[in-house]
């Protein structure tokens, strides 16, 4: 990522909303990224085109895998100031609420940065960060 | 098509099978057989995950995954029931190659009154060399129409 590059030349962090923006699976979820002092938060508006179930109606579970994929992503990119992306290895998602038609957030840590693979958690929640909707563990492999 | 459970596999095809999600990445479903499903991913510019190399996001994968095996779970019962992905592991075998379809078979493996079990594989040229293996398991949240627990067929 020739973005990745230029930060890492520049000496400064990836301007990590470009950077998703960039991606275009990312800009079709509509996934943008906001930085508050040390911490990184992804934010996915709600889109009739997320949805899965049209009863509820209710997101579709891949794209809240997708959120959370992307965060674990984006925070492994953001914290180790890599030139490219992590490869997913295998990930998890724990199902935990429905994900209704709202605006969904999503936050991930380094539970171990190993010199190959990571292992990251991440959460997914809507209108209450203490009530996530979904959470995922995962190992990527670094680039 | 007189048999009910037939009727009903067909309007999940049709039905559950179009979400808005896969309607949206242009995704579509292949066959569904009491408990088996297939789903068919043209390659666009739209499920990208990497820009340098043209790979996937795996997020995409995991969607369509998830989607085969719900519709696998859909399709092994005697009749309508609701239900709710509790979790879904994905293991990536290996990149998806840019510019070829992704193909998705999902299988239910065991319904219980409760619970769903679920496998799908993604692949591309063989189904034996596989860009990712799925498991889900699945909790009812209703009976079905009749009121009796989910069966499978």
């Amino acid at each position: 990522m020739e973005l990745l590059v230029r930060a890492a030349n520049d000496g400064v962090a990836p301007d990590m909303d470009a950077l998703l923006a960039a991606v275009p699976y990312c800009a079709w979820l509509g996934v943008r990224a906001h930085i508050a002092g040390a911490a990184l938060t992804l934010e996915m508006p709600f889109d009739a085109k997320l949805v899965g179930n049209q009863m509820i109606p209710a997101i579709h579970g891949g794209v809240i895998g997708s959120l959370l994929e992307t965060a674990a992503i984006a925070q492994t990119v953001w914290e180790n100031r890599s030139l490219a992306f992590p490869k997913p290895v295998d990930i998890t998602i724990d199902y935990l609420r429905t994900g209704r038609a709202m605006t969904s957030y999503a936050s991930a840590r380094l539970a171990r940065q190993g010199r190959r693979v990571v292992n990251v958690h991440a959460q997914m929640w809507q209108d209450d960060a203490a009530k996530p909707i979904a959470a995922l563990r995962g190992h990527f492999l670094l680039p | 098509m007189s048999d009910p459970s037939e009727i009903w596999r067909q309007s999940l095809a049709m039905g559950m099978g179009r979400t808005p999600f896969v309607n949206g990445l242009d995704g579509e479903v292949v066959e569904v057989r009491a408990g088996w499903a297939k789903m068919r991913l043209p390659y666009s510019d739209k499920i990208v995950g990497n820009p340098d190399t043209g790979v996937a996001h795996g997020g995409v994968i995991t969607g369509f995954l998830d989607q085969c095996c719900g519709m696998a779970v859909g399709s092994a019962l005697r009749e309508p029931a609701s239900f709710a992905t509790l979790d879904l592991r994905i293991d990536y075998m290996k990149p998806a190659r840019p510019g070829a379809d992704l193909l998705f078979e999902g299988e239910c493996v065991k319904v219980t009154h409760e619970i769903a079990f679920a496998r799908a594989r993604a692949y591309q040229d063989s189904i034996d060399d596989p860009v990712a293996i799925a498991t889900g398991t699945f909790m009812f949240t209703s009976t079905g129409g009749a009121g009796m627990p989910a069966k499978m067929v």
